[in-house]
């Protein structure tokens, strides 16, 4: 059977709407439209039971209580108002908060304006296979600790944090814990009572629902967790979270997480093995190729590669039938290469040669031997042009040329 | 992002890709850029008798437009005198292969790679011819 190209191997990124999601989603749009907060009338009642459905099916999938689901527009919204909303509430109580240098931009960049407001923001270090230890995060608390923040699973290398023992530490320590399980929930098992997870953040997008739809988890006891709401209006979810709530979305959202819940323990195992073989394939084609993060903490469907001696920008221009990501500098808007390799002390040369496979429900072994195929021609082509492989071979020590820069 | 025609072409079937003698008194070598910033260009030119440049070879680490800038380098080089070739400047690469803003560093290390591979091989040159060291 012929490939329909381009492949997709970006799922850290999005991933596409089941279609069993959309089939659930379709009627929410047109005839059962009602706002679920019009309490007056069968359109909302209709609406209401369909939104709370969803949430529980959400809350399901994570073990909570489905009044501990608080609806909002995705993850970077979640993690504004987890960090915000008790940076605000908890000010009487202290004014620091921890996280680690490795989190995705949506809780750095909300940790950085926490710091211009006054507070104190520790950006923990990782050991280089990217896994946070919970004892640095032990040793950071102080008495004016009011919030840890950790993600589950890094967004790039995949590493899953050891989420379990941190929220004990926090316990230990009565901090609220907040978590940015957007790449975890739905992939791997998620229990908000067993990890001891406070806040917790995910969308829809990263599961195979609908963009523009989050979660941020609150829990309702031991302790029972109170945030500033970050947005002024009719009061809805509790009054942490104002806005009509996008009915289509959430039964999309909640469609997913059933989905995911069910087939996990067999797509977690399928992915994996599939991933394995993409990386052998490669492996095999190649030398000088470095799996990024930790080897086996890791997402099942999350490969990290740098390719020594080729840029990632060009090596996504040479894999145009391929959908992927790189952590060159090339490819942001920054011009620095990504900051999560070089938390984990990855040289910048090798940050500028890494490139991120993100496998999802969709990707087969026969696309996956396509690129196998492909990577392997791209690299060895792009190695043919380059003077830093032609130094290596030639037994020059990189490290020890004096480079020009600009 | 999206690519120039001119620059997927140079990428696909980059002109003069290879290496020179770097030992060869007629053969300037310029390498430009770093690793850690993710752009390094070696430029060899092949200079004859007359002062003409009569080879050209590149090779890249680097984005697609910084091999494309590297390739077109060489092309432009080929047949050029050594007065030509140090008349070359980014901003005519950039606008040959229509260089985003983001890319222009890329036309400025070609640049840097052209001056280096003069510099050297005018620095090789004039040691021969100069009194004492001419055999």
């Amino acid at each position: 059977m012929a490939l329909k190209l381009p492949i997709y191997l970006d799922s850290h990124s999005t991933t596409p709407v089941d279609p069993r999601v959309l089939q659930a989603m379709l009627p929410y749009f047109t005839e059962k439209f009602g706002n679920a907060a019009s309490r007056n009338h069968a359109f909302g009642w209709e609406a209401e039971a369909a939104v709370e459905a969803g949430r529980g099916q959400i809350a399901a999938l994570i073990h909570a209580d489905a009044k501990e689901i608080v609806f909002t527009s995705g993850a970077t919204e979640s993690n504004n108002l987890a960090l915000k909303g008790v940076a605000a509430m908890y000010r009487e109580k202290g004014d620091h908060v921890i996280t680690v240098a490795t989190e995705h931009r949506a809780i750095l960049d909300t940790a950085k304006r926490l710091e211009k407001d006054g507070l104190k923001v520790t950006y923990l270090p990782v050991p280089a296979d990217g896994v946070v230890n919970p004892d640095d995060v032990r040793n950071a608390i102080t008495e004016r600790t009011i919030l840890i923040s950790v993600m589950m699973a890094n967004n790039e290398i995949g590493t899953i944090n050891p989420v379990a023992e941190i929220g004990k530490v926090a316990k230990e320590r009565g901090v609220v814990f907040h978590c940015d399980a957007t790449q975890g929930v739905g992939k791997i098992p998620v229990d908000v009572q067993a990890m001891g997870i406070d806040l917790m953040s995910f969308s829809a997008h990263k599961l195979y629902g609908p963009k523009g739809v989050g979660v941020l988890y609150v829990r309702r006891r031991n302790p029972r967790v109170r945030l500033a709401a970050q947005m002024d209006g009719g009061g809805h979810e509790r009054g942490m979270r104002s806005g009509t709530l996008p009915t289509p979305l959430i039964v999309g959202f909640g469609e997913a997480c059933r989905i995911a819940g069910e087939v996990m323990p067999t797509e977690s195992v399928r992915l994996a093995a599939m991933r394995d073989r993409l990386q052998a394939g490669i492996f095999k084609g190649l030398d000088e190729v470095y799996v990024n993060g930790h080897p086996t903490k890791r997402l099942p469907h999350n490969l990290n590669i740098s390719f020594a001696y080729v840029e990632g920008e060009a090596m996504l221009m040479g894999l145009k039938d391929i959908a992927l990501s790189s952590g060159s500098a090339c490819t942001s808007a920054t011009l620095e290469p990504s900051y999560v390799l070089r938390s984990l002390g990855v040289g910048s040369d090798l940050a500028h040669s890494s490139i991120r496979f993100g496998l999802g429900r969709f990707n087969t072994n026969e696309e996956i031997d396509f690129v196998i195929d492909r990577v392997v021609q791209a690299v060895m082509k792009l190695r043919e042009m380059s003077p830093l492989y032609e130094m290596a071979k030639e037994g020059i020590d990189l490290k020890s040329v004096e480079w020009t820069r600009d | 992002m999206a690519y120039s025609e001119k620059v997927v072409d140079h990428y696909n079937n980059p002109r003069n890709v290879g290496s020179l003698d770097k030992s060869d008194p007629s053969v300037g070598t310029g390498v430009v850029g770093a690793p850690e910033c993710g752009d390094v260009m070696k430029l060899q030119i092949k200079v004859n008798q007359q002062g003409v440049i009569e080879d050209a070879k590149f090779k890249t680490f680097g984005c697609g437009s910084a091999i494309a800038s590297s390739s077109l380098a060489t092309e432009w080089l080929k047949g050029k005198t050594i007065d030509e070739a140090s008349q070359i400047k980014n901003t005519d690469i950039v606008q040959e292969l229509a260089l985003p803003p983001v890319k222009i560093h890329c036309s400025v290390l070609a640049e840097d790679a052209i001056k280096a591979a003069l510099a050297d091989v005018k620095k090789k040159q004039e040691s021969l011819t100069s009194p004492g060291v001419a055999s």
